[in-house]
């Protein structure tokens, strides 16, 4: 399948991307401090004390955005891999293999916050309840989907096999989303609710929107470094990566 | 700073006998979010290394080929 889809092409051609994501990466990094910074002094310094939890609820701060890019790094991941599969484009596979290694750190961080959260509201590190237990798949779908790829020696060929575990799994992410309503689980449903005192509520959801907006734009700046060095290990043979590196000398 | 929560540093690594769980959890975090993009930028460094040497050796390579030819070609 390649059909000359031209103008699509320029765009989706690593000679265009990869200087593109050159100047963008220190944008994006930026930003992450700032909204880091923020989150966790709002998170950590500012934001009063839970009234259930006492102190230890400030994990939130951290839990929940590690939670909420595992799975959507995931969906985009499953999103290029489908593109993949239809266009066959270079950089999406690309793409899919730069987001796994951060999207399984984030699915590791969750549950290892969550553990840490869990032990001292819950009495247990852990329970094989429907929220963990998922979350836990996600993170063996993304070691999955990186050991597969490895263990492939043509990358296109390692992109195929790649996309369509990736397709396989994506159907866990609502799994795990919905599964505090759908099964009777230990964790908790929305830990921050609009319908207690509100100068309170909005200080915390403020704490935990600028953290989970520092892991957005973390992430984007670690994929968009990851998919420069795999274009330019995959595309080692070409003229633009040659000039490229000569430049450098 | 203006509504700051904690009464005094203590107050603050104490997190209301529930230290260790956060602090657990912000330590591993912080890391883990600083050596990947070090570990990242390790790999690159390898990856040009190892391809500039590469480079190098096949323009060597051609050079030599080349030499040779010429060599043989005057008769």
């Amino acid at each position: 399948m390649s059909k000359p889809v031209i103008n699509w092409f320029r765009y989706a051609s690593p000679l265009t991307f990869y200087p593109l994501a050159g100047r963008l990466i220190p944008w994006f990094w930026t930003l992450a401090a700032i909204f880091g910074v923020l989150g966790l002094t709002i998170g950590f310094l500012l934001a009063p004390t839970d009234a259930q939890q006492g102190e230890g609820y400030r994990i939130i701060f951290l839990h929940v955005p590690a939670s909420w890019m595992s799975m959507f790094i995931y969906l985009v991941m499953a999103f290029w891999a489908a593109i993949g599969l239809a266009f066959n484009f270079r950089l999406s596979g690309m793409m899919a293999s730069a987001l796994a290694p951060t999207g399984a750190l984030f699915a590791f961080l969750s549950l290892w916050t969550g553990a840490l959260w869990g032990k001292p509201m819950w009495g247990t590190w852990w329970v094989w309840d429907a929220r963990l237990t998922s979350e836990l798949i996600l993170l063996f779908l993304y070691i999955g989907f990186i050991a597969l790829q490895a263990s492939i020696d043509d990358p296109r060929r390692a992109d195929k096999a790649g996309a369509i575990l990736a397709l396989v799994g994506v159907v866990n992410v609502p799994i795990i989303y919905f599964s505090v309503q759908w099964w009777n689980t230990l964790h908790q449903g929305a830990s921050v609710s609009l319908t207690r005192a509100p100068s309170m509520a909005r200080l915390m959801l403020w704490g935990m929107l600028l953290c989970t907006l520092a892991c957005w734009m973390y992430s984007i700046a670690i994929a968009l470094m990851r998919v420069r060095t795999i274009m330019l290990e995959r595309e080692r043979h070409t003229d633009w990566v040659r000039e490229l590196l000569a430049d450098k000398e | 700073m203006p509504g700051m929560h904690w009464n005094s540093l203590a107050d603050f690594l104490a997190m209301g006998n529930h230290g260790l769980y956060v602090w657990g959890s912000l330590a591993v975090m912080a890391l883990l979010m600083l050596a990947e993009p070090l570990l990242l930028l390790q790999d690159r460094k390898k990856l040009v290394t190892r391809l500039k040497q590469q480079y190098r050796a096949e323009r060597t390579e051609a050079r030599r080929k080349r030499e040779t030819a010429s060599r043989r070609s005057p008769d």
